[in-house]
């Protein structure tokens, strides 16, 4: 098993921020095999942090690369969950949601 | 400062005028949805503004106030007095950092601000308590949110809405949020089911994190109708693919629909069965159905209509959609027909122009003279007719400068509004003659002025409410301005229905001050006048709004740079009127030449009446007898000590200014002349009866009278002669300078 690489995040995950964002978010993925993001202190999120959310996943696949988001902060949870995405990411959300891949 | 941002500051600035004048008519009490709209829009497409520019902090601050604007449009907070303050305020805070941008400052620090979290926590405060039952659907993740119910939509398939909805990829980058439309749906209805597409997302070397490249198919189930639903998606409907399927619609339209959309059919066939709206075997059969009649176009099946016409089809279900989509597109041609339709301009190269017709007027006035000199009649011919198109363009160039006056005044609105919460007085301000159209210089030169008398009259002039029931006046006061032409000049009323001007009190304090002498017989309108000389306050106390002494005879002077007058009338005990009056332009006017010996003066032609022969009369006579009107005149001669003999026949131009009449005696009348205003010099600032200069076809200096001042001149009771004898007469013995 390769490296095991953990980024938090500690700003708002909004547009404000998404170029330097997905950059972050890229470079962590690359420097290892897997990559946990911790969550926990993000107090923003938006549609177009969801979307680098997203991207890293597609692109953690595509290099068959595992891409887990260790933690949430509310803010996620509750926009992960609007839209639907949880069983996309597949990690778990809160302690009842479903757990399945 | 670069362009761009010049050019926001500029936009910025007139929506943020137009978000102020909206909240001053909700506060008024207007609750005209479209209103709030339009305040919303106003709002909104100041934080898309500032998002493209990149001033991320007027953006944020804004974003904020629109969330605020958002739930008062969708009634989930009450819109109170106190609201309507904060987001004034909020407005007064944009306009200052906007004041900064335009000053260079434009990094965040430099432009937020303690202010700033104030305002905000006020704001959100008003979020917190305004609530109303309704979920609260916040377009903003850290206001509170409804909790989801995710049931699954597990129901019957088709009771419910289908929309389908792809977000164009400039949403984010103009400040929209595919979430805050989504979540607003949910203040229609519930959300049965949503699948989030991502589809579109390019690979990461691609992929702009600041595009949208999301799309939505959400099941939805609500009693709105059609038209409500897709007013949801208002701020983004240029911008999103977007189709809304009534309950139980035919299969047929949910194929037109994923026909329509960029995703491979199979899929998005698919995602409309997790969805709910369809079943799989619904689809099935509608596939098959479309393929049949794709392949099959001739075998008396329909052949396969356009997509337009399909959504057509089912849109009939719906007609009120069709008439909302008709009015929406209407609606952006009109606008953007208007925007077609205006040119912003700098005002230097607009001077500059009037500058250049100046200079043409006066050099078609010397080809004029030349032409008339060399006595050839086909050049005589031509720059006759030259001279009319210059006369007409000089006509348009000034037009171009000409504003209506009304902006200026709405601007007043807030500031009565302010004031009169400062005062706890009840004031109104009424409007009228906003469309009367003046010189933009002096349109913007008139403000202070006007802020003055305006400010005044809602200090001194109108009383306290009680004092005005116990006088049995209505309570709410009542200010007026008003704005109309009259020959060749702008009239600018301001007008209370005040207390008025106790002239007993005014006479006390000018003899208190030695403006007069106690023993001094002065008429009434005489004593009101007396405001106008410096240094000169009634006020019992001085307030921080007038009453320092500083005001009155300022905004005379003001005024009597823009070769205006103002003249006041008052009522004791029912109100003032104050009564400004101006030249339409200040570049180029009409003239009418008139010589006194070798000189040329002009007058006005806007204040001439009629000329006539002076007909023999004693010579220590003022006045003459026109068609039995007694009319006072002067000579020009006199007046400027002009050596030489009378000639034999003397004319008199009659002319008028602010309803009095005088004569004007002078040596003979050379006629109409395009005459450009040239200013004269500092040095000559103080010489009474002369406005300005201009210069003739022949190189020769022109003095321009200030008809004004002769008028008063003549009208002059012997009193303010006596008094004006000590003071310095202006002489010229040389007209030519």
């Amino acid at each position: 098993m390769g490296t095991n690489n953990c980024l938090a995040i500690d700003r708002d995950l909004t547009i404000y921020h998404a170029i330097e964002l997905k950059k972050e978010l890229l470079d962590a993925l690359a420097a290892g095999d897997q990559l946990d993001l911790d969550l926990s202190r993000v107090e923003e999120m938006d549609t177009a942090g969801l979307q680098l959310l997203i991207l890293t996943k597609q692109e953690a696949t595509q290099q068959g690369k595992a891409l887990r988001i260790v933690q949430h902060s509310p803010a996620v949870r509750e926009v992960i969950d609007f839209y639907n995405m949880a069983a996309h990411f597949g990690d778990p959300l809160v302690i009842l949601a479903n757990e399945a891949a | 400062m670069e362009e761009i941002f010049q050019v926001f500051a500029h936009e910025a600035r007139d929506q943020l005028g137009e978000l102020e004048a909206g909240l001053m008519r909700l506060e008024q009490g207007e609750r005209d949805p479209e209103l709030i709209n339009a305040i919303f829009r106003a709002a909104h497409t100041v934080k898309g503004a500032a998002g493209v520019v990149e001033i991320r902090a007027i953006e944020r601050f804004t974003h904020s106030v629109e969330n605020v604007l958002d739930r008062v449009r969708n009634n989930e907070i009450g819109l109170s007095a106190e609201l309507i303050s904060v987001l004034l305020a909020c407005t007064d805070h944009l306009l200052g950092m906007l004041d900064k941008v335009e000053a260079g400052h434009l990094a965040d620090h430099e432009l937020a601000s303690g202010q700033d979290d104030v305002l905000l926590g006020k704001l959100v405060a008003h979020l917190a308590g305004g609530a109303v039952a309704a979920p609260a659907p916040a377009a903003h993740p850290d206001l509170p949110v409804a909790d989801l119910e995710a049931s699954g939509g597990g129901q019957v398939a088709n009771d419910a809405w289908h929309i389908s909805v792809r977000f164009g990829r400039d949403v984010l980058k103009n400040g929209m949020d595919p979430l805050a439309f989504l979540r607003y749906l949910q203040s229609l209805g519930e959300i049965v089911h949503i699948v989030t597409l991502f589809d579109a997302l390019p690979g990461a070397a691609e992929m702009d994190p600041e595009s949208c490249y999301l799309g939505f198919e959400v099941n939805f189930r609500s009693d709105a109708d059609k038209v409500g639903i897709e007013r949801v998606f208002d701020f983004v409907r240029d911008e999103c693919e977007l189709h809304i399927l009534p309950p139980h619609s035919r299969i047929e339209e949910y194929i037109a629909v994923i026909e329509a959309l960029p995703e491979r059919n199979m899929r998005l066939g698919e995602i409309l069965v997790k969805c709910g709206a369809l079943t799989q075997l619904e689809l099935d059969m509608g596939l098959a159905r479309q393929q049949q009649a794709a392949a099959a176009p001739a075998e008396g099946a329909e052949p396969p209509q356009p997509l337009g016409k399909i959504l057509v089809e089912s849109h009939d279900v719906q007609p009120e959609l069709v008439e909302a989509a008709v009015t929406k597109q209407k609606h952006v041609t009109e606008k953007k027909a208007a925007e077609a339709r205006l040119i912003r301009v700098q005002a230097d190269k607009l001077d500059q122009l009037i500058d250049l017709v100046g200079e043409l007027v006066i050099a078609g006035a010397s080809a004029n003279l030349a032409a008339l000199k060399s006595g050839q009649m086909p050049l005589v011919e031509a720059t006759s007719i030259l001279n009319r198109l210059v006369e007409d363009i000089r006509g348009a160039a000034l037009q171009l400068r000409m504003v209506q006056i009304g902006e200026t005044f709405n601007r007043y609105h807030r500031v009565v509004r302010d004031i009169s919460k400062e005062l706890d007085k009840d004031i109104e301000l009424a409007i009228r003659g906003g469309e009367t159209e003046l010189d933009k210089s002096v349109v913007e030169k008139i403000g202070d002025p006007l802020m003055h008398l305006v400010r005044n009259a809602m200090d001194h002039g109108i009383e306290s409410t009680e004092a005005r029931i116990a006088a049995g006046k209505p309570a709410r006061g009542r200010v007026e301005l008003n704005a109309h032409h009259d020959s060749g000049s702008i009239v600018i009323e301001v007008s209370d229905d005040g207390g008025g001007i106790n002239a007993d009190k005014v006479r006390t304090k000018a003899v208190e001050r030695g403006l007069i002498g106690a023993g001094q017989t002065l008429s009434e309108q005489e004593i009101v006048n007396l405001i106008f000389e410096p240094g000169f306050s009634t006020a019992d106390k001085v307030s921080n709004l007038s009453g320092r002494g500083v005001g009155m005879d300022v905004v005379r002077k003001n005024i009597q740079a823009l070769r205006g007058s103002v003249e006041v009338r008052t009522e004791f005990g029912r109100g003032t009127r104050f009564n400004i009056r101006l030249p339409l332009t200040l570049a180029i006017i009409d003239g009418f030449l008139v010589g006194v010996d070798q000189a040329s003066y002009v007058i006005p032609l806007d204040s001439v009446v009629e000329c006539l022969e002076l007909q023999e009369i004693g010579s220590d006579c003022s006045y003459l007898n026109l068609r039995g009107e007694v009319l006072p005149f002067l000579r020009l001669r006199e007046l400027f000590r002009v050596p030489g003999q009378r000639p034999r026949r003397e004319s008199v131009v009659v002319v008028r200014y602010a309803g009095h009449k005088a004569g004007i005696v002078v040596d003979e009348l050379r006629g109409e002349f395009q005459t450009v205003i040239k200013p004269l010099a500092s040095l000559f600032r103080n010489l009474q009866g002369i406005g300005g200069s201009t210069i003739l076809g022949s190189g020769d200096v022109a003095l321009i009278l200030d008809v004004q001042a002769l008028i008063q001149r003549c009208m002059g009771s012997e009193e303010e002669r006596s008094r004006a004898g000590g003071q310095n007469r202006p002489v010229l013995a040389e007209t030519t300078i």
